[in-house]
């Protein structure tokens, strides 16, 4: 099967317009006959599950926590990137397209990231009319800020909770339609697998996760939105229940996935600092706005920040790159930071931080200022650290925090399962190699407001889709496929717990497929992989029954596939033998060590394809088309 | 400074939605004060699974003090004696050596027990269904500056918008009421222009939820705002009250 895109031809600009109108329609009174299913209730899942059900859709909507409210998305700080130009300071929907194609590195897809920018503007206009309580100025319109891979301030922010506030306005709609019966809510469910009927995606088979039952559930569509994988390093800054399990289902059920080795390590986290530690801390790159990067000049300098004169400080980031400074993009102030450290010059105790330093921004702003924009995440800093931002700098350290990598789609997002669409994180489409900040939230809004509505129509329209019902004898092996495999992690009975063997693939990942990468170590790494892997089905132990409301035995399914998945990533990234964005194989660097492309023989996006066992997967390449913008080298000097 | 700590925990063990429950005791031995309570509860755990034994259960999952899953009573007190401060975000250098630690769920009819420390709250999620919204399809929105908002009521707005949905107000409540978590919501979309079309019929409606679900009354108590890990104030339970008031009598609604 050849990868087709589906993106509609004309000029950049006017693609969208161009496929909303070639797009067929379904007619309102015709819309309740079609069931869908969204999985997922993040800022992609939410927003699509209420538009959907506005537009007259049945929608069934599930997710795994108690409540729809409490997707990742709500974790997100900084603010939601738009072109709408409000400061008056040179934005377009042209330059957020521009910034975000540069930002990943040339390793994403024009047509979709313009539309992105296209949406944007709208989005904004939406959540406003929704109630989001987004920061204004005193004339009571909105504000803005800045944001890293941008000169421009187009980030809008409700405080440092704009995810909280963004999912909130989703989860409201969401709740409305709930109301209205057109979306039914199945919390604490998870997914297990898919059901693929005659090549069409027809419905999930889900476990509820109170009383451990496996439930069939049919649809016409189902709308994956899962999230990312960064758990599979176990420490990140993603929720503890983020997981790969729904991608990595679909994608042995045919779904290919893109990109697997895009990882984004985010600068700015709370430092590691013990091995009981279940998580890291993100430190919003909002602040990168006020507080200056910065180590001792000198190797090995133990003193406290306070005793290091200003003449033996290195400002790094603001030396290397004077036109962006502290606000490069994440890749680049990432490895930037860890070279410090590798140099012998990281600060604290583990010696692998450098300090985020507000002094001048009070003395500048006055601390009420600095409170005002970012006092939340200088009380989250000083409960975690037990020490007071205001009065010594912050350690920071790069973790991992996001993954540009999911399963591929086209322009319509649909995957290469018929009738399967997948959104905001858990696709590939629009970050390229690695993110910027403040656009995770605009891409989920994006897909789930302003582009899955029209698409899933288009497909709905054309498609022939037999009736089926959970009777159905693909419904039936799914779920026995599921249930035995449940089984079988119940019955190991080994020594061993699910998070010890998660904790050692996450340190596999972070050292061989973190924020440097070499072939050598990679190659040992999937060694290490198969051997965990192996340990894992024999040695690992889960208590508890399938029956009943049990935590080990989710996180334990949920490893297994991480383990597997684990692998995916390290071929992915042998597999591409260049340097782009997150994905940094130490082989191929400028002499200023900044990652240097192979446009010539990399400029695709990576689709793998399961084939079935222990199998190698077979990879099917995406030409990436440049017609508006030049491949060029990526500066912020 | 990091130093590790031994306490002994009582810990609420209840294996289902009608079985009986009780206070277990675990100790807690070598504890680093850097860590999470969530983190030392996961410790007790693995602990607990290679000894063969059913691991506690307790809900948690962004551990940075947003979403909300988490929270229990400590020592009688919702999210422990931290002020501000979520569970998940409770960190071991607030206890001394030798300390014992009950823990226990959210107590209130509304939130019925599943298991252990989890508790049921999709009561919270029947309240916003009730009204908790503004009637906006996707699509139709104008431009986003064309209603400029006090910059003073959207900062209130925020303030009241901060509310995390975990329950502690309930728990901490004498008469498990949901007035500040209500109130919050109200107050929320209330001070916006977005908002008030809606108003009157949202507090009716989201009031009434309330009371149908099995949640108590205030009594003035301000446990929930004393508790409240985004220290929400009570203010916003006056506002919700006059909400309420005037779309009693003036408004069309009723």
């Amino acid at each position: 099967m050849p990868l087709d895109a589906k993106i509609p031809g004309g000029p950049l600009a006017e693609k969208w317009d161009r496929h909303l109108f070639e797009l067929k329609l379904i007619n309102p009174a015709n819309k309740r006959k079609y069931d869908i299913i969204v999985v997922g209730t993040g800022l992609a899942g939410g927003s699509a599950a209420a538009t959907l059900a506005e537009l007259g859709y049945n929608v069934k909507t599930f997710c795994i926590q108690d409540s729809p409210r409490r997707a990742h998305s709500i974790a997100a700080q900084g603010g939601i990137n738009a072109a709408k130009n409000y400061p008056n300071d040179g934005d377009s929907i042209w330059r957020l397209f521009y910034d975000t194609v540069k930002g990943g590195d040339f390793r994403s897809r024009e047509a979709n990231v313009y539309r992105l920018a296209q949406v944007s503007n709208h989005i904004i206009d939406h959540c406003v009319a929704q109630g989001i309580p987004f920061a204004r100025d005193y004339g009571g319109l909105l504000a803005n800020r800045s944001f890293g891979g941008a000169q421009v301030s187009r980030t809008f922010y409700a405080r440092g909770q704009t995810g909280q506030q963004l999912l909130l306005g989703a989860y409201s709609a969401l709740s409305r339609q709930i109301a209205d019966g057109k979306v039914q809510m199945f919390a604490r469910r998870e997914m297990l697998d898919l059901v693929v009927i005659n090549g069409q995606a027809r419905g999930i088979v889900v476990r509820n996760l109170i009383n451990g039952q496996i439930e069939r559930h049919d649809a016409h569509a189902v709308v994956l939105c899962t999230g990312g994988y960064g758990n599979v390093f176990f420490l990140s800054t993603n929720a503890m229940a983020s997981n790969v399990t729904a991608a990595f289902r679909v994608y042995k059920k045919g779904a290919w996935f893109a990109n697997p080795c895009f990882t984004q390590i985010h600068p700015t986290c709370i430092p590691v600092h013990g091995t009981y530690q279940s998580k890291l801390t993100l430190m919003s790159e909002s602040l990168r706005n006020d507080g200056r990067v910065w180590v001792p000049k000198n190797p090995g300098d133990k003193r406290s920040p306070s005793q290091i004169p200003e003449a033996e400080r290195d400002y790094f980031l603001e030396e290397k790159y004077p036109s962006f400074g502290n606000l490069v993009p994440r890749d680049v102030a990432s490895r930037n930071a860890k070279e410090q450290c590798d140099m012998g010059k990281g600060v604290g105790k583990t010696r692998l931080a450098v300090y985020l330093d507000f002094a001048d921004a009070i003395k500048r702003d006055t601390k009420a200022v600095i409170e005002n924009k970012y006092g939340n995440l200088f009380q989250m800093y000083e409960k975690i650290t037990a020490e007071d931002p205001y009065e010594t700098p912050m350690r920071i350290y790069p973790a991992v925090h996001y993954t540009m990598g999911g399963l591929w789609v086209d322009y319509n997002l649909m995957s290469t399962i018929d009738g399967l669409f997948v959104m905001g994180e858990a696709n590939f489409s629009d970050h390229g190699a690695n993110r910027l900040g403040a656009s995770a939230l605009m891409q989920g809004l994006a897909d789930g407001y302003f582009i899955i509505p029209y698409t899933i129509g288009g497909y709905l329209a054309g498609a022939e889709l037999p009736d089926v019902s959970t009777d159905h004898a693909a419904f039936k092996e799914t779920e026995n496929e599921v249930q035995s495999r449940t089984d079988k992690l119940l019955a190991i009975n080994g020594k061993r717990t699910v998070d010890d063997i998660h904790k050692e693939l996450g340190l596999i990942m972070w050292e061989y497929c973190g924020m440097a990468r070499n072939n050598e170590g990679l190659e040992k790494a999937r060694n290490l992989i198969q051997q965990l892997r192996g340990e894992f089905w024999e040695n690992v132990t889960v208590p508890g029954s399938g029956k009943d409301f049990n935590q080990s035995l989710e996180r334990a399914g949920r490893a297994a596939d991480f383990l597997e998945f684990a692998e995916l990533m390290i071929m992915d990234a042998l597999a591409r033998q260049e340097s782009c964005g997150g994905h940094f194989n130490e082989a191929y660097q400028t002499e200023a060590h900044e990652a240097r492309r192979d446009d010539e023989n990399f400029c695709y996006a990576a689709a793998w394809e399961f084939s079935g066992g222990d199998k190698e997967p077979q990879v099917h390449k995406e030409p990436l088309v440049f017609e508006n913008v030049d491949l060029s080298q990526r500066s912020y000097k | 400074m990091t130093k590790t700590i031994n306490l002994t925990l009582k810990i609420w063990r209840q294996s289902g939605p009608d079985r009986k429950g009780r206070l277990d005791t675990y100790p807690a031995t070598d504890i680093s004060t850097d860590m999470s309570f969530l983190e030392m509860l996961d410790v007790i755990n693995e602990k607990l699974t290679l000894a063969g034994k059913d691991p506690i259960a307790y809900d948690h999952d962004c551990r940075e003090g947003i979403c909300g899953m988490c929270g229990a009573v400590v020592n009688g007190r919702a999210h422990g004696p931290e002020k501000g401060t979520t569970l998940c975000q409770l960190h071991m250098r607030h206890f001394s050596d030798g300390d014992t630690v009950v823990v226990e769920p959210w107590r209130a009819k509304a939130f019925p027990i599943i298991k252990d420390l989890v508790v049921d709250r999709s009561a919270f999620d029947i309240i916003i269904q009730a009204g908790g919204f503004i009637s906006a399809n996707t699509g139709g929105a104008q431009d986003a500056n064309a209603i400029p908002a006090p910059q003073a009521a959207a900062e209130k707005a925020m303030d009241a918008a901060a509310c995390i949905g975990c329950g502690a107000c309930v728990a901490a409540c004498p008469n498990a009421a949901a007035m500040l978590f209500t109130g919050a919501k109200i107050s929320h979309l209330a001070l916006l222009p977005q908002g008030r079309p809606e108003a009157a019929k949202r507090a009716i409606n989201m009031l009434k939820t309330m009371d149908r679900l099995g949640f108590g009354n205030c009594t003035n108590e301000r446990e929930c705002e004393a508790e409240c890990p985004k220290e929400i104030s009570i203010v916003n339970i006056a506002r919700m009250n006059r909400e309420f008031l005037m779309a009693s009598f003036f408004s069309e609604e009723n």
